[in-house]
């Protein structure tokens, strides 16, 4: 047994034991503090399976923005929840937990049995690597042989926003998401909001950049520029801009539109939907991922925000 | 290589199965939401090890599924926001947090005037 299997045989026991503290433990503050952590370590897990594009965006999206909004929720709730005592009858527990060990155990046998060798979509992928220009498989997969499950989930995440907006009261109507959140201007918060930004927005355009060939790309760039975005918010620097406003929906609906024309136009100049002109593959993707990051990151950053709750005067 | 795909594997058969049991038994709404996120957590993690078998052409890990777990990422992110949303808006509209009862309509309503 060498070390890497050894490695792997721990991270798997850590993860197993935080994904049960996650569900056993009584206090849902504990629940959410053990699930941000298994979401980290899962982040390892996915680079132990050589697929470094989802482990970034596990450890960006899943773990990091994820966790943010499940402990500020945990955070509000603390004190509602102590009051929930209801507790599901024994009989459901126990045909829960029948069912749940019957799901595991037909899971696993259906790793044990897996096909040998395995069904791989690789090679054609990498046989029509040369249509877009791009070397990075998963960029290619994401924006050109698969583009419509990636414009379809920004209309996801434009719903999710739509949603969310309509859950304001009258009263905060197209207002401000959130608190407006107070910092001491001379604290290190402050000091954090004004050093990070900078270099995280060049981080955040990099990871887009090299995401043509390398692993990154628009979603985990964003995730950075939500994150930066934020932490200006939370330091008190800014405020969160009005749902109302005009060049904020602008932005939001930026990335699905642009994805939705440059799709329109291979429909009528192409041969079908989605299909980019050899020469300008590159370039159109390119654009296309620059309205997108600009789009995940405010929806990113305004779904962390939640519900408005001021009124934008 | 196939031994951390197996281990990897019955890690994420586990995590269904947690997650699973969770979303059944918790009473809390939050404690659903992480359960439910757990659940697909665990199918995510099968897709990588299913990909990861199909390494080939140079890949360690074929692209297609991968691509396929980065959508679902972002999209399982954007869901579990619009529920921790709704969440907290029955928390504000209702006083608790409890799927039981329809909510109580007093006294702790909002006097927001909705």
């Amino acid at each position: 047994m060498n070390i890497a299997t050894v490695f792997e045989i721990v991270l798997a026991s850590v993860v197993l034991g935080l994904a049960i503290w996650t569900i056993a433990v009584a206090e849902t503050y504990s629940a959410t503090v053990g699930f941000v952590a298994y979401s980290l370590l899962v982040a390892l897990i996915w680079v132990r399976l050589d697929a470094v594009d989802v482990a970034l965006t596990e450890a960006a999206i899943g773990g990091g923005l994820g966790g943010v909004v499940l402990l500020g929720a945990a955070a509000r709730l603390r004190d509602a929840e102590a009051l929930t005592v209801e507790q599901a009858s024994p009989i459901v527990r126990m045909s829960a937990a029948i069912l749940s060990a019957s799901i595991t155990a037909a899971l696993a046998f259906a790793i044990l049995l897996l096909p040998d060798p395995a069904p791989t979509l690789a090679p054609t992928v990498v046989a029509n690597a040369g249509a877009t220009g791009m070397t990075n498989p998963v960029t290619n997969v994401l924006m050109a042989f698969r583009g419509m499950d990636t414009m379809l989930e920004k209309v996801v995440l434009l719903l999710a926003i739509v949603g969310v907006w309509s859950l304001a009261s009258d009263r905060a109507w197209g207002g401000r998401p959130g608190p407006r959140h107070q910092a001491d201007p001379n604290g290190v918060l402050a000091f954090l909001a004004r050093l990070l930004p900078p270099a995280g927005i060049v981080v955040g355009v990099y990871i887009l950049w090299t995401g043509a060939d390398h692993p990154g790309g628009a979603f985990q760039g964003g995730a950075v520029l939500a994150s930066m975005w934020l932490l200006v918010i939370m330091a008190g620097l800014a405020d969160t801009p009005p749902v109302s406003s005009r060049w904020l929906r602008l932005i939001l609906v930026a990335g699905p539109g642009l994805f939705l024309a440059i799709g329109l136009g291979g429909l009528w100049l192409g041969p079908a939907f989605l299909s980019y002109p050899a020469a300008f593959a590159k370039p159109l993707i390119l654009g296309i991922e620059v309205a997108m990051i600009l789009t995940i990151a405010a929806t990113l950053g305004l779904l962390l925000a939640g519900a408005p709750e001021r009124s934008s005067q | 290589m196939t031994s951390g795909v197996t281990v990897f594997g019955l890690c994420a058969a586990a995590a269904v199965g947690l997650g699973l049991n969770g979303l059944m038994t918790s009473p809390q709404p939050l404690r659903k939401i992480i359960a439910f996120n757990l659940l697909g957590s665990g199918v995510f993690l099968l897709f990588g090890i299913v990909g990861r078998r199909g390494a080939a052409a140079g890949f360690g890990n074929d692209p297609v599924p991968q691509a396929l777990v980065i959508t679902g990422v972002v999209v399982a992110f954007s869901a579990t926001a619009l529920a921790i949303a709704l969440l907290l808006r029955l928390l504000k509209t209702s006083g608790s947090t409890t799927l039981d009862d329809p909510a109580p309509t007093s006294p702790h309503s909002d006097p927001s005037g909705d």
